[in-house]
């Protein structure tokens, strides 16, 4: 590793184990984009890879995304379960042939080397039945633990990726544990400094993971929430009608972003909701079913326009 | 003879889908060789995470020439029939043709001779042709190349091809080919981290022995042998004895190349957990080994962990890293044990009534009360407590809802038992908890508690006969619910326990009853009874022609069933068995010939008045006496003692056929001796349709 100042080390630091895996992938060439300004599940939600991920553009990106599960929150008693956590996400358009060597390297720039390590590529195939999307791949296992999710897209919002993107997702909080050998997420160091100044995930976090428990699982208000819903999905459906126009013979959409960010909205809504178990397993599979139909028709809307390779 | 040797080198495949993949490869290529006419010697093919390998020897270099003759136009046809005939066989004058004669006359022969084509050439067109069309559960596109419709598909990235062919004496020669843009070639790598170099191959000896120099060892079977060595091996050297387990064995050799065996420790305290939880946990969360001790066979604070690399500081990063993620897990499921011991069983049945167990058939809770329903009526019939039986049945689903079983739903039961013992439960109960989903399988052990019984039968009773009242019955290859595994398994606790129990007394209605018949049949078949002879059992059942037996009991008691089976089978090896079933099938055919001439029947009583000869005599007394013997013993349920009162017809049936004509001119005598040969077929249903018996 380069001559870093001990603050910024991965092993050591929170925020520096980010900023070597931006420095990593900012050198290969991707795009360093920052997080998505709204309330999602997980990194693959960012426009930058649901909808970068169709059509025929090259893409190369990589962010750090804040990810809300309402659901996985444990008011801050469980040792590292977390409601709202980071993901860093690679997505590369097309897979490059050398991908898994890439993801290896960059393990390797955050000190996990693999002469000492046992790296391992354990089979399992992602699909999100909210989004529309499959693909093949990998859970990356260190030593035994998950600490990547490694897939190639194969559809996304029902259409077949062509070319297929390489995705990769890091699981910051877990590899940050590991790399700093502690057991207990809120006691990682976040920004990499002893004595007084250092600063914990606890000091950052801890308080919040107790009151977004709390909003969670009792407080969140369900009437207002199931009305968010509709209205999302209203508005979703309104900006996809009113986005489409002619161009000569061929059909364009100029409101494909806008449209999807009611899509990402109607997912969280869903996601709070369903934390608040007040959605019954049958109404469920419809809840899921509605997001993914407005997934899917921002899809279309994407591929008709400039980005999406309609334009 | 030359070798052909094969390389698939991809992305990591997964470990359950790599023996078959093996197979798949070398019939395909195989296959088709044969078909070419390159008949082969001998092949056999690997897979490890990231190739497979396919070696062929003894492959012919060249397809054996084919000689054809085509036959032409008679000597003098005309001119346009001569020309056609050149040039379908490839001919240039007709000189080069034979004349052949026959009968009329004679005609041109063309000899063709198609020259087999050089092997090489041949496989160079089988291989692509296999790997295009490979039969993956699942293949993906990748890369630049997935930008375009019809890309190659694989199960992960394939990244090289090998593919050598040539004689043992010689430098073998690439098979010429490429697929969606890969070269067949003679190279490829190592293992990932400890030998990543491109290794040049030229047949399979030397590929095997330098993959292993690079790290890898090709041979699943190899790989698992020195695993299950070595991991005994560890555990013996500390006094303990590995746990076995042959699925996870295959798993893992399928998830390393270079398998290096590591022990890693973990809390004493977690031993506090269920061993089966533990093991669910480390097994299915790790892919690692349990181990225990020898003596108490209780499982013991260590683990066995398969890393596919030689680590530098000889594998402690390695063992560190798997102990801490197995504290997590198991801390996870201690949490989960010792949360789930705080709610008592009956206090989490609420929550059933918003389950839905089959949107026609309502929720979970309203199964539970037909189970327990069903259990208390059966309780009485196999001897079993009723109310430990009905509390067995309130409570067997409970665990259905705790946190250990939602994360790993195979120690379903098991946990319920030992939550059952925690709260002070009834021993009988809680076993019935564990139990009452037995038996699962054909290999599974059949409960013998008689609360354990009824709640079993309870539970496998209410699937059946709901699933039927709503006509959602088995159909061909379809059993989504899994109702012919839940018949068989009642008829094993019945059978099993030698249990009396009438069927039609658990509302399990005509229909339904006919399906345990036949999976009765299928289960007696299986352990080796003659299909006959349940046939021939079960047809008593079936008609009503007022035979000696009443024909309920006979179909709805399957003990009663199998004794019989077994009574009839004993029978029929012996001499008087064989004649005698000889003398009514041959009864029958001459019944069943003069029937279909006369076109009418000949039953009831015969006449004593028209019997001429003492033979008609014997036979009618010899009939009565079988009949009234042979029907008291099976009253008594002895079915050895009505065999043998059928064995007593036997010599005057074969007097009777010795002395007697039946189709006489006299009509009535005729007919009276045709009666009697009816008695005959009448008698023997005491004790089955022998009809039904081949031989």
């Amino acid at each position: 590793m380069p001559d870093l100042p001990a603050h910024m080390r991965p092993e050591r630091s929170f925020q520096g184990l980010i900023l070597a895996l931006q420095r990593y992938w900012a050198d290969y060439g991707c795009v360093i984009l920052q997080p998505y300004d709204m309330e999602v599940g997980a990194g693959t939600f960012h426009p930058a890879t649901t909808l970068r991920a169709l059509g025929p553009k090259p893409w190369n990106a990589a962010y750090v995304q804040p990810s809300r599960r309402p659901k996985d929150g444990r008011y801050g008693e469980n040792p590292n379960r977390l409601q709202h956590y980071y993901q860093f996400q690679v997505i590369l358009k097309p897979n490059p042939p050398d991908l898994q060597d890439l993801y290896l390297k960059s393990l390797y720039a955050i000190g996990i080397d693999p002469t000492l390590h046992d790296i391992r590529f354990v089979e399992d195939d992602w699909e999100s039945p909210t989004l529309g999307a499959w693909g093949l791949g990998w859970e990356c296992w260190c030593d035994g633990m998950e600490v990547s999710q490694f897939t190639y897209f194969q559809q996304v919002a029902g259409f077949e990726c062509a070319p297929v993107s390489g995705e990769l997702t890091y699981g910051l909080e877990r590899l940050a544990m590991y790399v700093q050998g502690v057991e207990r997420v809120y006691d990682l160091n976040f920004n990499g400094r002893e004595g007084a100044q250092k600063v914990t995930y606890g000091d950052v976090f801890l308080q919040a993971e107790q009151e977004y428990s709390r909003h969670n699982f009792e407080y969140s208000d369900t009437v207002m929430l199931f009305e968010q819903f509709k209205m999302a999905e209203a508005a979703c459906k309104n900006y996809l009608a009113a986005g489409w126009s002619t161009k000569g013979n061929a059909r364009h959409h100029l409101m494909a972003l806008p449209a999807y960010d009611q899509c990402i909205k109607a997912s969280h809504v869903f996601n709070l909701l369903d934390a608040r178990g007040v959605i019954s397993v049958t109404e469920r599979q419809s809840y899921i079913l509605r997001v993914r139909e407005l997934a899917k028709a921002c899809g279309e809307a994407w591929l008709a326009t400039e980005a999406g390779g309609g334009g | 003879m030359p070798d052909l040797l094969i390389e698939l080198f991809s992305e990591e495949i997964p470990a359950r889908m790599q023996p078959r993949a093996a197979e798949d490869l070398r019939k395909l290529v195989t296959d088709r060789l044969v078909e070419a006419g390159l008949v082969y010697e001998g092949a056999k093919a690997f897979a490890t995470p990231r190739r497979l390998a396919l070696t062929v020897q003894g492959v012919p270099a060249h397809q054996p020439d084919v000689k054809e003759e085509r036959k032409g136009p008679r000597v003098g046809a005309n001119e346009g029939a001569i020309k056609g005939f050149l040039k379908a066989a490839g001919l240039t004058s007709i000189e080069q043709a034979k004349v052949q004669g026959d009968k009329k006359g004679d005609f041109y022969v063309a000899l063709i001779e198609k020259k087999g084509r050089a092997a090489i050439d041949v496989i160079g067109e089988i291989v692509p042709e296999v790997v295009k069309t490979f039969p993956w559960p699942k293949s993906m596109r990748w890369g630049e190349a997935s930008a375009k419709p019809g890309a190659l598909g694989w199960v992960r990235p394939l990244h090289s091809i090998i593919a050598t062919f040539g004689p043992e004496t010689e430098e073998p020669d690439v098979v010429p080919f490429k697929v969606d843009g890969i070269a067949a070639g003679d190279t490829t790598h190592g293992h990932r981290f400890l030998s990543p170099e491109t290794i040049k191959v030229r047949r399979f000896d030397d590929y095997v022995a330098k993959l292993e120099k690079a790290k890898v060892v090709l041979d699943p079977e190899r790989r698992k042998q020195s695993i299950l060595t070595d991991a005994k091996n560890l555990a013996f050297a500390q006094g303990f004895e590995l746990v076995e387990d042959e699925g996870l064995l295959g798993e893992v050799a399928g998830l390393v190349e270079w398998p290096v065996v590591l022990m890693g420790t973990f809390e004493e305290a977690f031993l506090a957990i269920p061993d089966e939880v533990i093991r669910a946990t480390i097994r299915n969360n790790q892919k690692c080994f349990v181990l225990r001790n020898p003596q108490t066979a209780k499982l013991v604070n260590r683990f066995i962990l398969v890393s596919n690399t030689e680590a530098k500081d000889g594998g402690k990063a390695i063992v560190a890293g798997n102990e801490r993620v197995i504290r997590a897990r198991l801390s996870d499921a201690k949490f989960f044990y010792e949360t789930d011991l705080k709610v008592a069983l009956e206090d989490r049945l609420p929550k059933f009534r918003d389950i839905v167990f089959h949107e026609k058939l309502g929720s979970q809770a309203e199964r539970i009360e037909r189970i327990e329903r069903l259990a208390r009526k059966l309780a009485p019939l196999v001897g079993a407590d009723v109310e430990k039986a009905a509390r067995a049945a309130r409570l067997c689903k409970a665990d259905l809802l705790t946190e250990v079983v939602g994360e790993f739903p195979e120690v379903q039961g098991l946990m319920g038992r030992y939550y059952a013992e925690a709260q002070g439960e009834d021993e009988a109960v809680a076993h019935a908890i564990e139990d009452h989903y037995k038996p699962k399988g054909p290999d599974d052990l059949v409960p013998g508690d008689p609360v354990s019984i009824a709640v079993a039968l309870a539970d496998k009773f209410d699937m059946l006969v709901s699933f039927w009242a709503i006509d959602e019955k088995p159909t061909g290859s379809k059993d989504p619910y899994a109702l012919r595994r839940a018949a068989l398994g009642a008829i094993r606790l019945i059978l099993d326990n030698g249990l009396r129990l009438p069927l039609d007394k658990i509302a399990i209605d005509t229909d339904l009853l006919a399906f345990f018949a036949d999976r009765l049949k299928v289960q007696l078949r299986e352990q080796g009874a003659r299909h006959d002879l349940v046939d021939a059992v079960f047809a008593l059942g079936e008609r009503s022609t007022g035979g000696a037996t009443d024909s309920k009991d006979v179909q709805d008691d399957l003990l009663l069933v199998v004794r019989r089976v077994e009574a009839l089978g004993k029978f029929l090896d012996t001499e008087d068995g064989k004649n005698l079933l000889a003398g009514t099938k041959r009864a029958a055919n001459i019944l069943r010939i003069e029937e279909k001439k006369d076109a009418r029947a000949y039953v009831g009583k015969p006449d004593p008045s028209l019997y001429r000869q003492d033979e008609e005599w014997a036979l009618s007394k010899a009939i009565d006496a079988a009949k009234a013997e042979a029907s008291a013993a099976v009253a008594k349920e002895d079915f050895a003692a009505a065999m043998r009162a059928m064995a007593k017809l036997r010599p005057s049936v074969d007097a009777f056929f010795d002395k007697v004509t039946v189709n006489v001119d006299d009509k009535p005598i005729r007919e009276n001796r045709l009666r009697l040969l009816n008695e005959i077929r009448a008698a023997t249903r005491a004790v089955a349709d022998f009809s039904k018996i081949e031989g």
